[in-house]
Parts: C-alpha cells; structure tokens; sequence
C-alpha cells in the first residue's frame, strides 16, 4: 500500500464523513432524546445548545457527498441508487429537522408538532445513516459501472441492526453534549439517558462486528488471520477500554469528559470499519482506486482542501468557542 | 404499468421540481444577505438605530429562509446521484471538484458564521458580528459562483477530455472549465436577479406598511432603499439579460430560436413574435403577432440580418417549444414591469411623492413576489431550452438518469411533493406573519428563550429602547445591547 492521492482521497472523505457523524451525531442525538426532557425550559435549553452550530455541523454531510461526488463518482454514482429509498427517508427527515430549529419559535401554538417533527426527522436521518452502512458493508451488486440490485436490497436483518446501533450511538453522543451543556436536574437526565444510551451502543456495536465477523468470510479474514489481526486487534482492545471508562464517566462526570470518550468510541468504530473496508469504497467490488477521480480532479481538489481546511477548522472552533460553558436558562439573548 | 422512458419523465419532474423550490430560497438569501450587511455596515457606520431596527427586523426572515434553503440545498447535493447516477459517473470528474469547492468556500462560511451572526451579537461585539455578517453574506454568493459554474459548463462544456471509460476529464486549464463560455454572463444575470428579487420583497414590505401607516420612518426606509435598487439596478439587468441572450444564440442557437418561436428561418430579416401558439407538430406558430424584422434587429443588431429557424436543426435535436417561448415571455414581461415600478419611483421621488402615493404602494405591492416568479420563468426558459441535452451536443437528459424502477423515482417524488408543500408552506406562512408585523423602533432580533413570548413582541418596545439613549450608547461603543432586554 503507497501513500497515493487515491489514498488521501479516501481519508479526507473518510475524515469528513467521521466530522459530520461525530458533530451532527450529537445534535440528531438530542432530537431523539428531546421527547424525553420535559416541555419548556428544559427543551428549549437542550436545543438552544445546538442552535447556533448544527448548521455548520450539517455542512460535513454535504462535504461527504460532495467530496465523494468530485473525489470517487463511481462509488457515489453506485452507492446513491442502490439506497435510494433511504437516502430520500435521510433527506426528508433532514428537512424536518433542519427547520423545526426555527418553526418551533416562531410558532407556540403548534410547538409541540415541531417539537414531533425535530424528533422524528432526528430519527429517521440516523436510522437511515445507520441503515446505509450497512447496506454498503453487506455489499452492492454492480454490473457494468451501474447499480445492478432491486431497489429493496438494502433491507435486510443487518441493515437494520447497523441503523439501531446508529441511533443509539447518536443518541449517546447527544446525551454526552448534554452534560456537557446543562447543569441541574436536566444534567442528572441526560448523564441518565446517556448511560443507557452507552450500554445499548456497547452492545449493538458489539453485535455489528460479531455480524461481519462471522457471516462474511472476507472480513472474518481481515480481523482474524494472521497477520492481519495483529494490525487489528489493538482496535477491539481499546474499544473494550473506552468503552468502560465511558461507562464509569458518566455516573461522575459533570462536565465534557463523557462527550470526549463518546468521541473516542466512534473514532474507534470508524477505524474498524476502515479495517473491515479497506481498500474498498464499494464492497465488494469496486476499490478507491477503481472509483477514483483522475489525478487532475484530485490535485484541483486537494489544493483547495490544503487552503480552506485549515480556516474552516479555526472558524468553526471559533464558532464553538463563543457559544462555550453551560447554556444559560434564558437562552441566547 | 411504467417503462424505462416513465421513470425518465418522474426523474426529470423530481429534479425540476427540488430545484424550483430550492431556487427560490437562496434567490431570495443572496440578496437578504447582502442586504443585511448593508443594513449592519450603515447601523455600525451612522449609529442611527433605524438600521439596527431593520437589521434585526430582516433578520429574522433571514433566519427563516436560509434554514429552507440550506435542507432543500442538501436535498440538491444527493439529487445527482439518486436520480442520475449515469451523469454523475461520466461527468463527476471535472463538475464534481466544482461542487467540492462550493462546499469547502461557500457551505461553511456561511454556516460556520451564521450561528454567530443570528445568536452572537453579544458574545462577540459589534466589529466581529458585522465580520460574521459579511462572510455570510460573502459566503451567499461564493456558493452562487460555483454552482452556477457548473451549471454553465453543462450549456457550454469546455476544457474538457474524454476518457477511455468514456467519463469526462478536466483538460489542461481548470481555467477553461470554471470559466466557460456562458458562466460570466449567467453569474451575473443570476446574481443580479437575486438582488432585484429581494428589492421587490423589501418593497412591497415597505409598500404594505406604508399603506397602514405613512409616517412610520421604517417602513419609509425600507420602501426608499428598495426603490433605489428597482431604479438603478433593473435597467442594468436588462442591459445584461441581452448580454446573456446574445451569448446563448452564439452557444446555444436552437434555445433562442425556441425563445424567439421561430421555427422558419428568415433569410432577410426575423420577426419579433409578441404573441403565438408554438406548434411544435405543424413546425409553426399559430396566431402569431409580431414587429417585422424587429427580432433580427435585436439578434443581430440588423433588420435585414438572415436568422436560422429550427428548420435547420434535426426534429430529435430540438427543444419542446411552447415551455421556453411562454417562460421567456414571463421573464421578460415582469423585467419591464420592474422596470416601470423603478421609474415611477424616482418620478414620485421628484414629485416628493414617494411616501405618500398609495397608487405606487399598491403596485409595488403586487409587484412583491414577482421576482421569484421572474427567475423560475428565467430557469425554465434556460433549461428546457438546452434540451434535449444535459451536456450540451454532448450528452443526452435520456442517457443521464440512474437506473431505477418508475415506481421508485414515483414513490419519492410523492415524498418530496408533500414534505415540501406542507414543510416550506409552513416556513413561507411565517414569513409572511413576520412581514406583517410593522418594523419599528427597538425591534427584536432573533431571540429564543423559555420565558414566554420570545418572539411575539411585535408590538410592545423593550423598556428599555429610548432611541436616543440608544444612539448615544452606539457611538461611545458600550456593550450593552438594547435588543437583549428581558
């Protein structure tokens, strides 16, 4: 393996697609726990958290379609049909919740359908996320540089249990950025939520790489041959140890540490599908240099991620920065 | 019970239809967006609080309309590859680095910026959110560039290669490509659109307040600047919407010849039809009106210059007719409408009318969505125009779908059509709500709190806005900020 541009390349989406899970995570995360704060302040604090950057967290979605459009257009030319129905289900629950952020203040009288709206939208998209990993991990059947499956393939026992594990993962890091965020009562609910929502990650994540383990012979070769599983191994490992103290964190902390270790598990979840994928973007046929853009395409584009990665880094740390500490009861006035 | 050419149909319905309605957000944003800077650039400059007043009032429509466009925006950026998977493997390689670089230039600026700009008036000061203001409105049109890039080199493809896999692939200069032919003269023709679309919105807020109330200063600013824009900015895009014509009968000769109805070619000479039936069966245009030798007159600066009619162009290579000559028509019709609208305001500005002559509210009024209308007409003339390609003489609409089932491409084009007529009819109605409330002093911005009618205060001024004592702050540059009063 040589450290190509194709290589880069599937880093960098690889990077872009880890930023929008982890940040937009956290903020699907809490639509799906928002049914369970109380109405009023309690909610209205939960969502003024994210309120000023769930837009900027929303972009790396956009940059990891995009990116996978200009960088690997046969994977994103393969990939989109063969989960249309959900990457539509995605879309549609994206746009419920994108605007609930601003309907459900403009509107009192019908705040609590907003409210719906806000958690079903959150749900659905990670569901769908969730779903459309898996359904790019059990593999997609191409012919001839298309999609060559029905268009229910993507539903199968697997796909479902990746879409659950999503939604429980997001609902974790939205808990952990909760108690971060708040204080008080509503803290002690989302390090709650938070711990039930880690055992059921625990747990699912667990099932997911059991599932690809032993129903796929070609990823059961890259965990569990040697010497393959000397690489590997160290990630199980240092999940099992995250994992706990994550457990351990949130029955104490009061303050970032879960979100941290939170953070720390989908990195190490992301490192693990890497094993299991690598070097392939589309599974089981078709390798980041099969789907690659030409060199001209890449080099364009890496100069411009060279520039504008860097600042768009430093703005959105800004961003982060001045909405830092614990949201205060009165919001953002 | 569907075919092959049923789901292209559903496919093409589904793209036009989430373009359409995303358009008409950012249409609307790029010029709110610029016009706030504007706003906040005068508030920080003059100190008087009328701007801030504005600022904040136009604020929180801003906040409304950049959400929808933002979730229709994503819908955008999947479409390509739901729906025409065949396009985006063959094309990918040269616009995909285009789409990359309006995310990574424009999508991020402006949301990285936004929540600072909506929330963060006092957590940064005043020199830095006026910074956050600009770069989204910055980031508005950086967006517009590159999306509008690559919409020019599907009309007008250059510096390309094909490929042995037959994809197309950047050629030598990235220059050639982002820099077609048609792009100078759509960016501007588009950007400035979405400046006089906004214009007319601000004006017929202004025109409809003015109407109830003569004497509010808010209403009286906001109808004066917008008229400004209608006055100066209108004729200019006339000027470049000629320009852009002239620039598509040189790239795209069949798109005019659909505009203009003619479907014979004038040897000496074209008419300038004003009215007609396109007859796409016949080859003619019924009952058609028009200027004798006026069309060449306007084409080719000559009333006796030869126009070519679609005669010339084989039957599988033209445009539906009917679509692109009505459109364009629409378009044009409302130009010159606006264009009235600008002229009778610096009449009644002459007249020291402005304020005060309901005839001119009312019809600035009704003149308040025409804008959107004007550049959905303006798209569909462009679009439909260029069929029955999707990369001009190059690639066929026919050969770009994804391979779907119709029953699929039915199925979310239901999805889509409901969730957007209920989601973003919603978001409209509350614009409009917000519009009707009269701006005023010690307006509002965009607050969100749990202590009851956070943005419900329309009438009632916060205690403690004394316009006077406020100004006095703004110049000694104090940090409290009025807006922020329980």
């Amino acid at each position: 393996m040589s450290v190509d541009l194709t290589t880069i390349w599937a880093f960098i989406i690889a990077f872009a697609v880890f930023a929008y899970v982890v940040m937009d995570g956290f903020d699907l995360g809490i639509g799906i726990l928002f049914p369970t704060f109380e109405a009023g302040p309690e909610r209205d604090r939960a969502m003024n958290s994210i309120a000023p950057v769930w837009d900027g967290n929303e972009t790396w979605l956009v940059l990891g379609g995009g990116g996978l459009f200009a960088a690997f257009p046969l994977a994103y030319a393969v990939i989109l049909p063969a989960t249309y129905p959900l990457i539509t289900a995605m879309l549609l629950g994206l746009v419920f919740r994108g605007v609930a952020f601003e309907y459900r203040w403009r509107d009192p009288g019908h705040r609590a359908l907003w409210d719906f709206a806000f958690t079903g939208g959150s749900l659905v998209a990670a569901m769908a996320q969730g779903m459309i990993l898996g359904a790019l991990l059990q593999g997609i059947e191409v012919v001839d540089r298309a999609y060559a499956g029905s268009w229910f393939d993507w539903l199968t026992p697997y796909t479902l249990l990746t879409g659950l594990g999503t939604v429980a993962g997001y609902t974790l890091l939205g808990a952990a950025w909760l108690v971060w965020k708040l204080d008080g009562e509503s803290q002690d609910h989302a390090r709650r939520m938070g711990l039930r929502a880690a055992w059921a990650t625990v747990v699912l994540l667990g099932a997911v790489s059991l599932y690809n383990v032993f129903l796929n012979a070609e990823y059961a070769a890259r965990w569990l041959t040697e010497p393959e599983i000397y690489l590997a191994a160290p990630v199980p490992i240092l999940t099992a140890i995250v994992a706990v103290s994550l457990l351990r964190a949130l029955r104490r902390e009061r303050h970032s540490k879960p979100f941290w270790l939170a953070i720390a598990l989908f990195f190490l979840g992301m490192a693990g599908l890497g094993v299991t994928m690598w070097p392939y973007v589309v599974p089981p046929g078709i390798t980041i240099w099969d789907a690659a853009a030409p060199q001209r395409s890449q080099v364009f584009m890496l100069i411009g991620v060279a520039i504008t990665m860097p600042l768009i880094i430093a703005y959105t740390a800004w961003a982060y920065w001045v909405f830092r500490g614990k949201v205060g009861h009165e919001g953002y006035h | 019970m569907f075919d092959g050419s049923d789901a292209l149909l559903l496919a093409r319905i589904q793209f036009a239809f989430t373009v359409s309605f995303h358009f008409i957000f950012p249409a609307f944003s790029i010029g709110l967006a610029s016009y706030l800077a504007v706003l906040e650039g005068l508030w920080l400059k003059t100190g008087k609080p009328i701007y801030h007043d504005l600022f904040k009032y136009w604020l929180k429509i801003f906040a409304i309309a950049f959400a929808m466009g933002v979730v229709s925006g994503i819908v955008m950026s999947y479409q390509f590859g739901t729906n025409w998977s065949v396009f985006s493997d063959v094309a990918g390689p040269v616009i995909g680095p285009l789409m990359a670089y309006e995310v990574l230039t424009a999508f991020f600026l402006e949301a990285g910026f936004l929540g600072v700009m909506l929330f963060g008036m006092e957590r940064v000061g005043r020199r830095l959110h006026f910074a956050a203001t600009l770069m989204v409105a910055a980031g508005t049109f950086i967006s517009a560039f590159w999306i509008l890039s690559v919409n020019s080199w599907m009309h007008t493809p250059t510096g390309y290669e094909i490929g042995a896999n037959g994809q197309f692939l950047p050629g030598e200069s990235w220059f050639a490509i982002v820099f077609n032919p048609s792009f100078p003269y759509r960016l501007v023709h588009t950007v400035l659109a979405a400046y006089i679309t906004t214009a007319f919105v601000v004006g017929g807020v202004g025109a409809w307040h003015l109407l109830r109330d003569s004497a509010n200063p808010h209403a009286r600013k906001m109808f004066s600047m917008a008229m400004w824009m209608a006055a100066l900015v209108v004729p200019v895009q006339i000027f470049a919407g000629d320009l852009h014509g002239l620039n598509t009968l040189e790239h795209q000769p069949q798109k005019v010849m659909a505009m203009e109805g003619h479907y014979q070619s004038h040897p000496d000479g074209a008419p300038l039809y004003l009215f007609g039936i396109p007859n796409d069966e016949e080859q003619r245009l019924d009952y058609a009106v028009g200027i004798p030798k006026a069309s060449s007159l306007i084409l080719k600066h000559d009333l006796d210059a030869p126009l070519a009619g679609l005669d010339t162009i084989p039957d599988d290579e033209q445009p539906p007719v009917g679509m692109v000559f009505w459109s364009f028509r629409i378009m044009v019709g409302i130009g010159f409408a606006m264009l009235g609208i600008g002229m009778w305001s610096l009449f009644a500005r002459w007249r020291r009318k402005l304020y005060e002559w309901r005839a001119l509210h009312k019809a600035a009024l009704v003149m308040a969505p025409s804008g959107f209308v004007a550049v959905i007409a303006g798209w569909i003339t462009t679009e439909v125009g260029r069929q029955p390609w999707v990369i001009y003489n190059l690639m066929r609409t026919a050969d770009a779908a994804s391979p779907l089932d119709a029953p699929a491409v039915a199925a979310s084009l239901l999805a889509f059509v409901v969730v957007y007529f209920a989601v973003f009819g919603a978001g409209v109605w509350y614009i409009l709500h917000l519009m009707h409330k009269p701006p005023h002093a010690g307006e509002y911005g965009v607050k969100r709190g749990d202590k009851g009618p956070i943005r419900t205060a329309g009438i009632t001024p916060g205690p403690t806005q004394d316009p006077s004592d406020e100004s006095k702050r703004d110049l000694s540059g104090g940090k409290h900020e009025p807006e922020d009063a329980p």
